[in-house]
């Protein structure tokens, strides 16, 4: 059986699993947004609680990703569960520096018109800095999919959704043809979202960063 | 413009108290010495204070000070008399213009939306929020339809100070705070927009506390300037005439620089200087007129007048018997709005011991002479006018 004959036979498998990878990046991804967003604003303007937040978050990056989905059954048993939390706590660390450092960056003499103008503090960080911060988050949020798009595949070890099942399926048969057709398939799932998901933040960057065009 | 010219009127009212400092004093915890030191100053309405010093005198913390940027240690601050704690800070902040250097313009928003910030936060609907972003453009000089959806960043430094100074407008407060706001602009500009800006002022008559670190700066754009020594303190407040034709004792002289007298000479403009008569002729006038003129005067030139009064020419009289020869040309006579300081900017430059005035509208006022200025510096400095409001004099 040649490749093309067995992607014929399988993709609607193939289709499932790229469709539940993409779901479960943007879910994590999205918690690591509701976490990290408001955990930065709170502490990009202080000294020690920022610099722990930042350590925090990069300390969890270091844990080695078997390790962490695995550790992750105990409380959490098996399936989607722990595979969006360990994934969440990956994007963690780009989300959170970057919207840190995007925030801190702006220009002073900004941010103290807004407040001159008569702007409470709520709408100066709405409407004016994290505006401004904005493509500094964007790109931190490109960073964490690409890295969730390949780490996310690990989930399959813990009986998560994903392209991870091909790959995984692809080592059990080890040894059979279809292990490495369903190895490819895995991968190239991956590999597509990855540039489907640049595309598209190339297309969002450019159309939700006005005033930076002219520049 | 009905919003923008509405302002303090002429006469009494112009002496109104509008930004009172009551003993204020700010100090920074870990710093021995105090930012700004029980500062007391009355700021009348209608006119421009200029605080002035070196860097790290106290003035920008003054003037942070006034819409609570920064929260003083002790001491009162008091607008239109009443004290500016009584109401919330953002609510305060949008009765006070605000511009500073570059203009600190929302680079993700257009021209419009920028200077459409305050009134929007004070909840104008959008038809009076437009028509007021189209008034101040057309106010600071530029052209609605070119540049409301612009990005500060397409804009010059120049454009983006102007429209900052229109932002600052926008919700048509009394009082402007302005930090530096021409320090970021070339030398040639600055003066153009110093110029312009003065036009505004004199239109709209806001209380403005206008903060630079140049003294010219200061006398050129203040009725009263305010000059810090260290630590906040205030050493000398008073007219441009006063400071400069009696500076206090110590800093404010060694700050001044040297020059003040001629420094004086930009205070005064040539409308409000009484002007000698001279002699003149006219352009027609035949050859025994010239002679008959010419013996009758002891100057050494006449004044040729042309079609509708104008001068155009210097004719030199010589010799014994009083003889007029060649006439000169006159390229360029000073206009009403010309200093002292242009006048004889205008006579060193054309090597002349005299120079020509003309009125609005072109026709021959009188002429100015080194002489004049020499006794105009004289008096002056003996009895500096006490008048705050030094372009109005005389």
């Amino acid at each position: 059986m040649t490749f093309p004959e067995f992607f014929a036979e399988n993709w609607t498998d193939v289709l499932d699993h790229t469709v539940a990878h993409a779901v479960l990046v943007l879910q994590s991804l999205g918690l690591a947004v509701l976490i990290g967003v408001p955990v930065s604003v709170l502490t990009y303007r202080t000294g020690a609680p920022r610099a722990a937040v930042l350590g925090v978050a990069g300390l969890l990056l270091t844990i080695p990703s078997y390790a962490l989905f695995g550790l992750l059954i105990t409380p959490l048993g098996l399936g989607s569960a722990p595979s969006v939390v360990a994934l969440t706590l990956y994007a963690l660390l780009p989300v959170v520096r970057n919207t840190i450092v995007g925030l801190r960056e702006l220009d002073p003499a900004v941010i103290e018109s807004a407040h001159a103008m008569g702007m409470g503090r709520m709408r100066v960080l709405v409407t004016i800095e994290l505006p401004l911060a904005w493509p500094v988050l964007l790109t931190g949020l490109r960073v964490a999919t690409q890295l969730l798009l390949g780490i996310a595949a690990i989930a399959a070890a813990v009986n998560g959704p994903g392209l991870g099942n091909l790959i995984l399926d692809g080592l059990a048969t080890a040894g059979t043809p279809f292990a490495v057709y369903l190895t490819i398939e895995g991968v190239a799932g991956i590999v597509l979202l990855a540039v489907l998901f640049d595309a598209l933040y190339a297309i969002v960057n450019r159309f939700t960063t006005p005033g930076r065009l002219g520049a | 413009m009905p919003d923008v010219t509405r302002g303090t009127p002429e006469g009494g009212a112009a002496d109104r108290t509008m930004i009172r400092l009551d003993a204020l004093t700010k100090r920074y915890p870990g710093q021995s010495e105090a930012a700004v030191d029980a500062l007391t100053l009355d700021i009348p309405a209608g006119h421009i204070v200029t605080f002035v010093g070196p860097s790290g005198c106290g003035k920008t913390t003054t003037m942070k000070l006034i819409n609570r940027l920064i929260e003083p240690t002790s001491g009162r601050v008091h607008l239109d008399g009443r004290d500016v704690t009584e109401v919330p800070a953002p609510q305060l902040r949008r009765r006070i213009g605000y511009t500073i250097q570059q203009g600190g313009l929302f680079p993700h928003r257009t021209v419009a939306d920028n200077i459409a910030t305050v009134p929007r936060l004070l909840g104008w609907d959008r038809r009076r929020v437009g028509e007021r972003v189209d008034e101040l453009l057309h106010l600071v000089g530029l052209d609605p339809k070119t540049y409301r959806r612009r990005y500060p960043k397409q804009l010059s430094g120049g454009q983006q100070q102007r429209v900052g100074v229109a932002r600052a407008l926008g919700g048509d407060p009394q009082v402007m705070l302005m930090d530096e706001p021409f320090g970021a602009i070339d030398p040639l500009n600055r003066e153009a927009l110093q110029n312009e800006f003065l036009r505004i002022q004199a239109a709209v008559r806001k209380t403005i506390v206008f903060v630079t670190h140049d003294m010219d700066e200061a006398i050129k754009m203040g009725d009263r300037i305010a000059i810090f020594g260290d630590n906040g303190r205030v050493l000398q407040y008073d007219t441009p005439e006063r400071i400069l034709a009696d500076p206090a004792e110590g800093f404010v002289t060694e700050f001044i620089g040297s020059g003040a007298s001629v420094r004086r000479l930009s205070l005064t403009r040539l409308e409000s200087v009484v002007l000698p008569d001279w002699p003149t002729v006219e352009e027609t006038s035949d050859g025994e007129t010239l002679r008959a003129a010419a013996r009758g005067s002891d100057r050494d030139y006449l004044l040729v007048l042309g079609d509708g009064r104008r001068p155009v020419g210097w004719l030199p009289v010589t010799g014994e018997d009083r003889r007029p020869g060649e006439r000169l040309p006159l390229l360029s006579p000073l206009g009403p709005r010309d200093s002292l300081f242009d006048a004889l900017d205008h006579m060193l430059t054309v090597n002349a011991s005299a120079a020509a005035v003309v009125d609005g509208d072109g026709r021959y006022r009188g002429v100015v002479e080194m002489d004049t200025l020499r006794e105009l510096i004289n008096t002056r400095a003996a009895g500096a006018p006490s008048s705050s409001d030094h372009l109005q004099e005389a």
